[in-house]
């Protein structure tokens, strides 16, 4: 029998983009918040800059739990699923530990994609097999949580839309935003100014992106130094605004956060009339029960689903909220492959700098343009960064000149290794009727519990977004002088991403989705599910920013809404 | 060949803490009687072929073969040097102590691989003395080249996981022994940073630092160099950075 702990009144499970955000407005409006983690806490002196320990040989997404419960992943159902590795990481604060920390909002169209396209192209435009719905809310709905997360977590960029003012030095795409970012964007490069140079002699508009980055002195935390180690590590000043650094400290200070770390949840708990009671965990060699009022599941995508699948219960035989079908249903991860690579004839300059410090080109993303004679919906969104390190640097692509290895390679990248550059290009994707995460019928994790099972492929959709987007990131490139190009394969398998969506969608059909408008569950009212596993779409652009705003609605949406849903 | 390399060519030559192989090869003949003064003060170094010499000009080193054979190292040694070759363009592999890097690497994270050097290793040596009749690191260059092409090519038998599969995985360990942090037993001088230019790791990047960019002098420096990563921190006051005061 689990040790049953004291009731507290709100237990979120996962410490991490999402958790950390959704503490905040709980513990100020004076609930009492247990945060479950499953890593520990980390510090700026766990994140050596080393290119080995952290970025080759994976040193943050190797502790504890995730490495040990990695998905299997198969493109159909007639394929038999390999386990892979896993992107994320635990600990507190997660993924924004080490994460590139881009943080977009999403376009408005990426809210109404079905009743948008319907609208301008006619409802046979929408891909044949894709489960797509509108979102239950606009942008508009989710402008106010954007703000308070940019201004609250630390969010640097350049404004393109403020009040209907566009500003061609940000994203003239961007919905319509209430004010500025706390702090201007990172600073450019001079591979970026070449870059932006290029794009504006194709008449596109270039713009810096925006970065849960500080560019100045915000909150206590000092600027970026822009040393290069970002990817896949921490920050050694804390300028990376993890949520370990910003919203958890903020609501441990109130006093009502108590965050309990090497924590592994292995069941939400219901009581006979299926009324969630708390969750189970366990900790060491014990295993506790935590009652709690209201559930927050907060992990990421795969792990949310899992949880929910692995809850059975009486009331609900097929695992947790999941009586009309829909939990692991309208899964997908975001299409960020199929990049281009280019190699120019004089040094870039790359060696320093992150990759959130780039530029972006949105006139082919989303329905930023005309679609009329084309054969998909969505685009994608072009950027390049900075960012070069030696041993990924001497892997560089040889574009054909010599053999990879010997004198001639030598040579090779004794001259060219600060001279290529590889794109980063995400693009619309869509969830369809057989793409789904399951639980694997053979592989299990250490505790003997079966690990998550990718079925999921991309579709014609997505393979048309990504050649059509890559003959514009090779035309950026041409343009700004790359003498080769290498372009890669369009993809087919949905592997374990860092942008997993699904599983747990939000709308306001029960019969399709599994939470309702606020991100509570339609079967379970006290159930709140956060993080990308409610997002119904991608949009062209990284998540993080949107899963940490609707955590917010969904937490002050609790707050305004306690004695309904707590009961 | 640029200024850096040069210096880093004279850094090496003036380096006595880090003896090149050129230098253990020209005390070869010292074998025998140096071989048991060197016993006695413990400065024993394993050479080529059995044979056992010393460097009388190094301060004792102390390392292990701590998973390859003597002779499994010679062939790793010889196919590193086809790899990432020492050349008129400079040091390369060897330079760097790739091999010294990938048996650190067989006992600690890559053990998985162990089993796959082991049986490859000596698969590419049967088939030079089966060939050619002579092991594969006496083989002169050429002859090493040709055969490591067909191992590239999937033409050799005996391999695993396959002739490709360990061509593949030896050539990204060798570049990961020539390129990363010194800390982990390659890279040594920096000979792999300076080899691309590199110019180092640094806590911060003005944007005149980078507006260099492979102009911005080398500072040769190791993450670990740096004492708030090293095992023990010189100064833990920094209460601030201790995420642990918030559980």
């Amino acid at each position: 029998m689990p040790k049953r702990l004291a009731k507290t009144d709100v237990v979120i499970v996962g410490m991490g983009a999402a958790g950390g955000v959704a503490a905040l407005p709980l513990t100020n409006a004076g609930l009492k918040v247990i945060g479950l983690e499953a890593g520990g806490w980390l510090n700026p002196r766990d994140f050596a800059p080393d290119e080995l320990r952290n970025g080759s040989r994976n040193w943050p997404q190797s502790v504890p739990k995730a490495a040990t419960e990695a998905p299997t992943v198969r493109a159909t159902s007639a394929d038999t699923a390999v386990q892979g590795g896993h992107p994320m990481m635990n600990a507190v604060g997660g993924t924004t530990m080490h994460y590139w920390a881009q943080s977009w909002r999403l376009n408005p169209w990426d809210f109404n994609v079905v009743s948008e396209t319907q609208q301008r192209y006619g409802a046979d435009r929408l891909p044949a097999g894709s489960t797509v719905e509108d979102w239950p809310i606009n942008y508009a709905d989710l402008e106010p949580y954007y703000d308070k997360v940019e201004y609250t977590v630390g969010i640097s960029g350049q404004a393109g839309n403020v009040k209907g003012r566009k500003n061609p030095a940000g994203n003239i795409f961007e919905g319509e935003r209430e004010r500025e970012y706390p702090m201007q964007p990172l600073r450019s490069s001079p591979f970026t100014d070449m870059m932006s140079g290029a794009a504006r002699q194709l008449d596109w508009n270039p713009f810096q992106g925006p970065a849960a980055i500080t560019t100045e002195l915000f909150d206590g935390r000092p600027p970026c130094q822009y040393h290069g180690f970002c990817n896949k590590g921490g920050c050694h000043v804390k300028a990376k605004s993890s949520t370990a650094y910003s919203v958890i400290p903020k609501a441990i200070d109130t006093g009502n956060l108590q965050v309990v770390t090497f924590a592994r949840v292995t069941e939400v708990v219901v009581d006979n009339n299926g009324k969630v009671t708390g969750v189970n965990y366990i900790k060491g060699n014990e295993t506790f029960f935590q009652p709690a009022s209201v559930v927050l599941l907060a992990s990421y995508a795969y792990e949310n689903v899992r949880l929910l699948q692995l809850s059975k219960s009486g009331a609900f035989p097929d695992g947790l909220v999941n009586n009309s079908g829909q939990v692991g249903r309208h899964y997908f991860s975001h299409h960020q492959g199929a990049p281009v690579t280019a190699l120019f004839d004089r040094d870039l300059h790359n060696w320093y700098g992150l990759p959130a410090q780039g530029v972006a080109i949105d006139e082919w993303a989303d329905d930023n343009f005309d679609h009329s004679d084309l054969d998909f919906i969505g685009g994608a969104n072009l950027w390049v960064h900075t960012d070069r390190k030696p041993m990924s640097a001497a892997k560089m692509n040889t574009f054909g000149e010599v053999r990879n290895w010997g004198s001639n390679w030598k040579a090779f990248i004794m001259k060219n290794a600060d001279r290529t550059n590889t794109s980063y290009i995400q693009k619309t994707t869509l969830p369809y009727e057989d793409n789904y995460l399951d639980l694997d019928p053979v592989v299990k994790d250490p505790l003997g519990f079966p690990v998550t099972r990718i079925t999921a492929r991309y579709h014609d959709n997505e393979k048309r977004i990504a050649a059509y987007s890559q003959a514009k990131m090779e035309q950026w490139y041409l343009q700004a002088g790359a003498i080769k190009i290498r372009k890669y394969g369009v993809g087919n398998v949905m592997g374990a991403s860092t942008h997993a969506y699904g599983g747990t969608r939000m709308g306001l059909n029960s019969e399709t989705n599994v939470v309702n408008e606020w991100g509570f569950a339609h079967e379970a009212p006290n159930l709140g599910i956060i993080g990308g596993s409610v997002m119904g779409t991608s949009g062209s652009r990284n998540p993080t920013l949107t899963v940490q705003a609707l955590a917010w609605r969904t937490s002050e949406y609790l707050v305004d809404n306690w004695s309904s849903i707590a009961g | 060949m640029p200024d850096k390399l040069k210096n880093n060519k004279k850094q090496l030559q003036n380096q006595p803490s880090n003896p090149s192989r050129r230098n253990l090869l020209k005390n070869v003949g010292l074998v025998g009687a140096a071989a048991v003064s060197s016993a006695a003060t413990g400065n024993l170094i394993a050479a080529d072929s059995g044979s056992v010499t010393i460097d009388t000009t190094a301060n004792p080193i102390r390392e292990a073969l701590e998973v390859l054979t003597a002779e499994e190292a010679q062939i790793l040694e010889a196919i590193c040097d086809c790899l990432i070759p020492s050349d008129e363009n400079g040091p390369g592999a060897k330079e760097a102590r790739a091999v010294h890097y990938i048996d650190r690497a067989l006992a600690s994270h890559n053990s998985d691989a162990r089993q796959d050097y082991m049986v490859s290793l000596n698969a590419i040596n049967d088939f030079a003395r089966e060939t050619r009749h002579k092991p594969f690191y006496e083989l002169i260059k050429d002859q090493q080249n040709s055969i490591l092409l067909a191992v590239q090519n999937n033409k050799i038998p005996g391999l695993t996981p396959s002739a490709s599969g360990f061509f593949n995985m030896v050539r990204s360990h060798t570049i990961d022994g020539t390129f990363c942090d010194p800390y982990y037993g390659g890279n040594q001088n920096f000979v792999g940073w300076d080899m691309v230019r590199y110019p180092g790791i640094r806590l911060g990047a003005s944007e005149t630092d980078v507006s260099q960019g492979a102009e911005l002098e080398p500072n040769h420096q190791s993450a670990y160099d740096h004492a708030t990563y090293t095992k023990m921190a010189i100064n833990m006051n920094d209460s601030s950075t201790s995420g642990g005061s918030h559980a």
